[in-house]
């Protein structure tokens, strides 16, 4: 443990721009938190005398076409969008960690099978399958959780399946099943731990990933409604209003999920360097 | 010739649990597409009831999968409610709107990355390195929504050099005869200039915002993959033998790069398939992708079907060819049996 922090500082020190992504990072967590508290203004009270105002002091982002403040309904919906993506990735990495270590365990019929649901999941644009899940499950913020996590099983369960196939005849696997330890025990205490790190940076790799989607999702009217705060709706009403050159509607919800995306993303990469430093790229 | 045999058969079962899926997912759509159909809050139950008749909704599910899969084995993808028409009709007429964006953002992403990504990689820490690494990370940073609203901004409000970001061609412009359905081929097979340049002005936003997109995960594949492939043994004996330079880059390591590159090329493919419909919302592009999301929109079951099925039958085929690339790039797969 003392050594991975070790590295952890080394990478932290060798490159600054992990640096900014752990700055941008609480940047996004103090958004989420406090969100509410944070904004200047109701998200939700409009004001038709003051629509469509460009940036101000008073305003920092302006105001929409039903005179709501942008910047506040920018930082409110930073929980949201996080929780999301959170929620998501958190879902398909426990059940993808589950399904893809006991079929990469076990084998036979049960894997053979899981390999194909995964191998007809893999058919589809991924973006194509979670609009359809979400419209089959209804619009709401749950079935946006539930589509993303569908969607990024895949990986999982092959990267899982993959890491513990590897290690399932290792000696230490052998010791524990001749020490008395059942396929359970031995799956639960010798191998989930081992294989956790390359699923925990394929989970931070995917973050970034998930909140795009999610955005993306609301961006077409699908999952998130109108009028909760949420990026994706808030780029969505704003784009009818760029051709007129009101670009602050739309322009900083986009800001938003870019530092959020990019965040993680910085964030997944930095784990990846420390976890496994042969793979950087 | 066996192992491609092999491999062109090994897709016939994902094929029948796509049909599957796809038949299962859409079933679990909302709504009642007999009440939507009659679209009047007046109707009464026998006109419900007769419109689901005739829809086959009131068979149990079943046998509606064993109509659905006869009916996809004529080449019968359903009538569409919203339309009127078959949907194998409206897709075939909306493909080439797509395919044509797709592949123009396509060629645009990989004519910019792999150069980059090669000069970046034969010169590491340098300017074009730092440069190929901001695109990477910022390119897949943006939302594609963003980057293209971003660009309407940009090029149509500010400068006034790009047309209206409404649909494929000048409201005032005539289209060319349909030969193909891709406006810049037909264009050209008419000889009508006009037409040729205002399809271009008005491809060039939509397809740089599916570039830009696509542009991150190509150069950094290609600057990696190059730089392993520089540093290995062959290319410092090559080097040594004093083989010219040109020679090396190109024909010992970025051959020898290419299988990544060749995966990553068909990942991004497969992710441009997806943020099509999110880049033909941005521009009123009329594609399979807006085709699709207006028929989700109305639970109008038999487009979302057939467009699910398009796109995964795409997809496979897409994965095919990259394993094809995959054998001629490198015989030692051995797909055509050379090994």
């Amino acid at each position: 443990m003392r050594e991975r922090l070790a590295t952890a500082a080394y990478v932290l020190r060798a490159n600054p721009v992990s640096l900014a992504a752990l700055a941008l990072l609480a940047l996004l967590f103090g958004a989420a938190l406090f969100g509410p508290a944070l904004a200047p203004y109701d998200p939700l009270a409009t004001n038709t005398s003051l629509a469509l105002r460009p940036p101000s002091a008073a305003h920092w982002f302006g105001t929409d076409q039903l005179g709501r403040d942008v910047f506040s309904r920018v930082v409110v919906a930073t929980r949201l969008d996080l929780a999301i993506a959170f929620a998501a990735v958190a879902l398909s990495l426990a059940i993808g960690a589950a399904i893809g270590a006991a079929t990469g365990y076990f084998g036979g019929f049960a894997d053979a099978a899981v390999g194909r649901v995964v191998d007809v999941l893999m058919a589809f644009p991924l973006f194509v399958l979670a609009m359809a899940m979400v419209a089959a499950l209804g619009n709401s913020v749950s079935s946006v959780v539930i589509a993303t996590a569908v969607i990024n099983l895949p990986f999982y369960i092959r990267l899982a399946r993959a890491e513990t196939q590897m290690r399932r005849h290792l000696g230490y696997v052998e010791a524990a099943r001749v020490g008395g330890s059942g396929h359970l025990r031995i799956l639960r205490v010798f191998l989930l731990p081992n294989i956790a790190p390359p699923l925990i940076v394929q989970a931070s790799l995917n973050l970034g990933w998930a909140v795009l989607n999610a955005a993306g999702l609301s961006f077409i009217g699908l999952g998130v409604r109108a009028p909760t705060p949420e990026w994706g709706i808030m780029v969505a009403e704003g784009a009818q209003f760029i051709i007129s050159g009101r670009w602050w509607l739309s322009v900083f919800p986009g800001l938003a999920l870019m530092i959020a995306v990019f965040a993680f993303n910085l964030l997944g990469d930095a784990l990846r360097d420390i976890v496994d430093p042969r793979s950087r790229t | 010739m066996n192992v491609l045999l092999r491999r062109l058969l090994g897709v016939v079962p994902t094929l029948a649990g796509v049909v599957v899926a796809t038949f299962v997912l859409t079933r679990i759509l909302p709504g009642d597409p007999a009440v939507f159909f009659t679209s009047s809050p007046s109707a009464d139950a026998a006109t419900i009831e007769a419109v689901r008749q005739k829809l086959g909704l009131d068979q149990p599910l079943w046998r509606q999968f064993v109509i659905y899969v006869g009916a996809l084995l004529r080449g019968d993808l359903g009538q569409s409610i919203t339309t009127g028409q078959p949907v194998l009709t409206d897709l075939l007429q909306r493909l080439p709107a797509s395919a044509e964006l797709t592949i123009v953002a396509f060629a645009l992403a990989v004519a910019v990355a792999i150069p980059l990504g090669v000069a970046a990689a034969l010169r590491p820490g340098s300017l074009v390195d730092h440069l190929c690494r901001l695109i990477a990370t910022a390119g897949v940073s943006l939302p594609t929504f963003v980057t293209g609203l971003l660009l309407i901004y940009l090029f149509y409000y500010l400068a006034g050099v790009a047309p209206e970001p409404m649909g494929r061609l000048d409201p005032f412009a005539t289209a060319p005869p349909r030969l193909t359905g891709f406006l810049l081929i037909d264009a050209l097979a008419a000889r009508n200039g006009e037409v040729f340049v205002s399809a271009a002005r008005q491809l060039i936003l939509p397809a740089a915002t599916m570039a830009i997109f696509a542009l991150a995960p190509l150069a950094r594949m290609t600057r990696a993959a190059m730089i392993a492939s520089l540093g290995s043994d062959f290319v410092r004996t090559a080097r040594a033998n004093g083989l010219k330079w040109r020679t090396i880059v190109v024909t010992y390591a970025l051959r020898n790069a290419l299988l990544p590159i060749i995966t990553t090329l068909g990942m991004v493919f497969s992710y441009m398939l997806g943020a099509n419909v999110l880049v033909e919302r941005v521009f009123a592009w009329p594609g399979i992708g807006s085709y699709a999301l207006d028929a989700l929109i109305g639970l109008d079951y038999a487009p979302v079907q057939g467009f699910m099925l398009a796109m995964a039958a795409i997809f496979v085929a897409i994965n095919l060819i990259v394993d094809i690339a995959y054998s001629i790039a490198d015989p030692r797969t051995g797909l055509f049996g050379h090994a």
